[in-house]
């Protein structure tokens, strides 16, 4: 059985350096998949790199969502067929009402999926309720996107936008950082509103905390671009307690790490 | 990363201008040359009174002391002033328009190209427009309605003619025929323009609306508008040009006047697209205008907004004398240049009464080649106890071949005046275009939405349908910025 995800020998590099040195993962509907690993491991860029930022350049590898190739994908084609990533770093669009920015967003995936385009009123019924979801106050709601939010209202934004778009693939990337615990139990609630059976989660984190509210199916090791080690959501309570320098001499080669998104 | 951010978003300057089509009417055009004898010529053809062809000869005869200004930020070929046509206007079938129904429909076809809304149209946009093609005023709708408000709205060559005593009173009063090298060519050989005269106490009752464009090859258009409202009158006014794609450079030297007496309120908007020159920087409208405004009175109002998204080269400062005292002065600017557009546009605010207030917010967008200055100049003067400025100057770049550049002059000479400046340089980022993309948003569309978005708190002090037409002009003139 295909996966909903499929990666195969993944290969990414950025400025030359090769960061990304092989992996391989499916991911199947309805699974929550973390992957963890230290700073400079590669979770971001893996992430970036699914989402399609330009500055990451595939090597080798492929990788298919739903039986299509992503890879050959535009960022904006990938978004519309399903593939969301949560930012680490939510970006701020100055003067654009996060509103009409997530209109534009929806309908361009609704338009993309030969769905009609919602009208306003529409609109705002929905997003009344998503906002609900993930406890967003209404006042962010007028604001320009992101603009002077705090951290923990960026990444509430961010699963805000997730809720509206109802994506198939949801990645996201660090989006622990910088939240205190009631933050992140809000982001974390939120999420685990959203996990249904035909929608996948590839969570990344260098902390195991997250994982105590959003509980994953499976946990993957990243070291120095490679996974070292996977299995089930007790790896990360381990991880917790030894460290990843446990897991570090597991590379098999151990080149300096470049330090690169995380 | 910086390649891919150029390459994304290099291609800004290749865009086609939509409004490059040439009318085949029938021209009455003087042959190129200035001197004395042409300008008699032209105000005997405009049968004005023996007053105005003083006045105008009274300002050629300055102009001939005068030299070029060069302080400017843009650069550019030589005008040869003998090379332009001082005269150029569509032949009068019989004697003259009377009506609509008169004007050459060859005219209205280019204005419905355009989407002026002369007929019925008009009504319902209850914009009432004064149409000017190359130097006459074509047609002016409303006139009547208006004219029960006692609002006199018409050509500025009409106002010569019937209104004699308030365009003597007022022309010169705000830019004296002397005031500087392109306002005084205009002073001499201003081929006409709009007038309004609002009364005391009256709110006129619709947009007043004024499309200007050049037809004619060679021709310059040196339009001049007057607008006066007396005592507690308000009024909107909204200025629009268009010009056919020519190899040449054409030029533009207009002068606007605006005079707010005790307790009235002007404002005077500008959506401005003429053709800014191929991508090679050929061509293109030298767009040289001198626009001020007095607030001649206590407690009143000019407002200027501006969205400059045409022209070769741009090069106006449209300014405001606050004279009475709790008067305010405004001005909201957006200038975009792309291809090789340069501009150096910003405004003058002098204070001079009592509690007097000006706000400033420039928004500057660079792309392309286009180099982009904010010149402005905020002088407080002794007398003007409690005066207030604030002035936002916000650049964005598109691309790393372009430029802002920012000139702000500030002169106090009263400790109680309270100034704020701010200023930001952005450049639109790969990590913006890539946010919007992953939310599913098109290249071309984040562009364009990111830029309104910069530009939002000038189009907000737009008329409504007007901030509408502003918007789509910029997203037009941001197609193809994206690949």
């Amino acid at each position: 059985m295909t996966g909903m995800l499929e990666i195969k020998n993944l290969h990414a590099s950025v400025d030359g350096n090769e960061i990304l040195k092989g992996i391989d993962l499916t991911i199947q509907p309805g699974e929550v998949h973390a992957i963890m690993g230290p700073n400079g491991s590669g979770k971001s860029t893996l992430a970036r790199v699914l989402a399609g930022q330009e500055a990451y350049e595939v090597t080798a590898g492929q990788v298919t969502f739903e039986g299509k190739d992503l890879l050959e994908m535009d960022p904006e084609d990938r978004a519309r067929e399903g593939v969301f990533m949560a930012f680490q770093y939510p970006v701020e669009i100055p003067g654009v009402g996060n509103t009409y920015f997530l209109k534009a967003a929806l309908n361009a995936v609704r338009k993309h999926r030969g769905l009609q385009e919602m009208d306003a009123i529409e609109f705002l019924k929905m997003v009344r309720g998503k906002m609900k979801l993930v406890q967003m106050d209404e006042g962010l709601l007028n604001r320009p996107v992101n603009e002077g939010f705090s951290g923990g209202e960026k990444k509430r934004n961010e699963i805000f936008h997730m809720a509206v778009l109802e994506p198939r693939l949801c990645i996201l990337d660090e989006t622990d950082s910088g939240l205190d615990i009631d933050a992140l139990r809000i982001v974390a609630d939120g999420v685990n509103a959203l996990r249904a059976k035909d929608r996948s989660f590839l969570v990344i984190t260098h902390y195991q905390r997250l994982l105590n509210y959003i509980v994953p199916d499976y946990v993957h090791v990243l070291v120095d671009g490679r996974f070292v080690r996977s299995g089930g959501k007790e790896l990360a309570l381990e991880l917790e307690e030894k460290g990843y320098s446990w897991l570090e001499g597991m590379a098999p080669e151990h080149p300096a790490a470049q330090p690169v998104g995380a | 990363m910086q390649t891919t951010e150029t390459s994304t978003i290099e291609q800004f300057a290749a865009q086609d201008y939509k409004f490059g089509f040439v009318t085949d009417v029938e021209q009455e055009t003087f042959p190129p040359g200035l001197n004395e004898e042409v300008i008699a010529r032209l105000s005997a053809k405009k049968g004005e009174p023996e007053w105005m062809l003083e006045w105008r000869l009274k300002a050629y005869r300055h102009w001939l002391t005068m030299e070029e200004p060069t302080w400017a930020n843009v650069h550019y070929a030589p005008i040869d002033y003998q090379a332009i046509s001082y005269y150029a206007a569509p032949k009068p079938k019989g004697s003259g328009p009377k009506s609509l129904e008169e004007v050459d429909p060859e005219i209205l076809k280019t204005y419905e190209k355009l989407g002026i809304p002369l007929h019925e149209r008009a009504i319902l946009a209850g914009v009432a427009v004064d149409a000017v093609f190359d130097s006459v005023s074509v047609a002016t709708t409303f006139k009547e309605k208006l004219a029960e408000a006692g609002i006199i709205f018409c050509s500025f060559s009409e106002a010569i003619r019937n209104h004699p005593e308030l365009v003597q009173e007022y022309m010169g009063s705000v830019v004296p025929y002397s005031d500087n090298y392109f306002a005084t060519l205009n002073s001499a050989v201003f081929s006409d323009g709009s007038f309004v005269y609002v009364p005391k106490g009256v709110r006129c009752p619709m947009e007043l609306s004024t499309y200007f464009r050049i037809n004619a090859r060679n021709s310059g258009q040196f339009e001049r508008t007057l607008i006066i409202a007396d005592e507690g009158a308000y009024v909107s006014y909204l200025e629009g040009c268009t010009a056919p794609m020519r190899d040449e450079n054409q030029l533009h030297a207009a002068v606007v006047e605006l005079v707010a007496r005790k307790d009235a309120t002007i404002k005077y908007s500008t959506v401005q697209n003429w053709y800014p020159g191929d991508e090679n920087g050929k061509g293109g409208i030298y767009n040289f205008v001198t626009k001020r405004g007095k607030c001649d009175g206590a407690n009143a109002k000019i407002s200027w907004t501006q969205v400059e998204t045409g022209s070769a080269i741009t090069w106006k400062y449209p300014s405001v004398i606050l004279k009475g005292d709790h008067s305010v002065g405004e001005f909201y600017s957006v200038a975009l240049t792309k291809g090789y557009q340069q501009a150096d546009t910003g405004t003058k605010m002098i204070h001079i009464g009592k509690d007097t207030k000006s706000t400033i917010v420039s928004k500057g967008i660079s792309a392309g080649h286009g180099q982009n200055t904010y010149r402005g100049s905020v002088r407080i003067l002794k007398g003007a106890d409690n005066a207030r400025n604030f002035s936002q100057c916000d650049s964005m770049l598109i691309g790393d071949q372009c430029g802002a550049h920012t000139f702000p002059y500030i002169d106090v000479q009263n400790p109680t005046a309270r100034m704020e400046h701010e200023a930001t340089t952005s450049k639109i980022g790969e990590d913006q275009i890539f946010y919007c993309n992953q939310r599913g948003i098109s290249t071309e569309d984040a562009v364009s939405m990111i830029v309104n978005g910069f530009c939002k708190e000038v189009f907000r002090e737009l008329p409504m349908e007007f901030a509408v037409e502003a918007q789509k002009l910029l997203a037009v003139n941001l197609e193809g910025s994206v690949g």
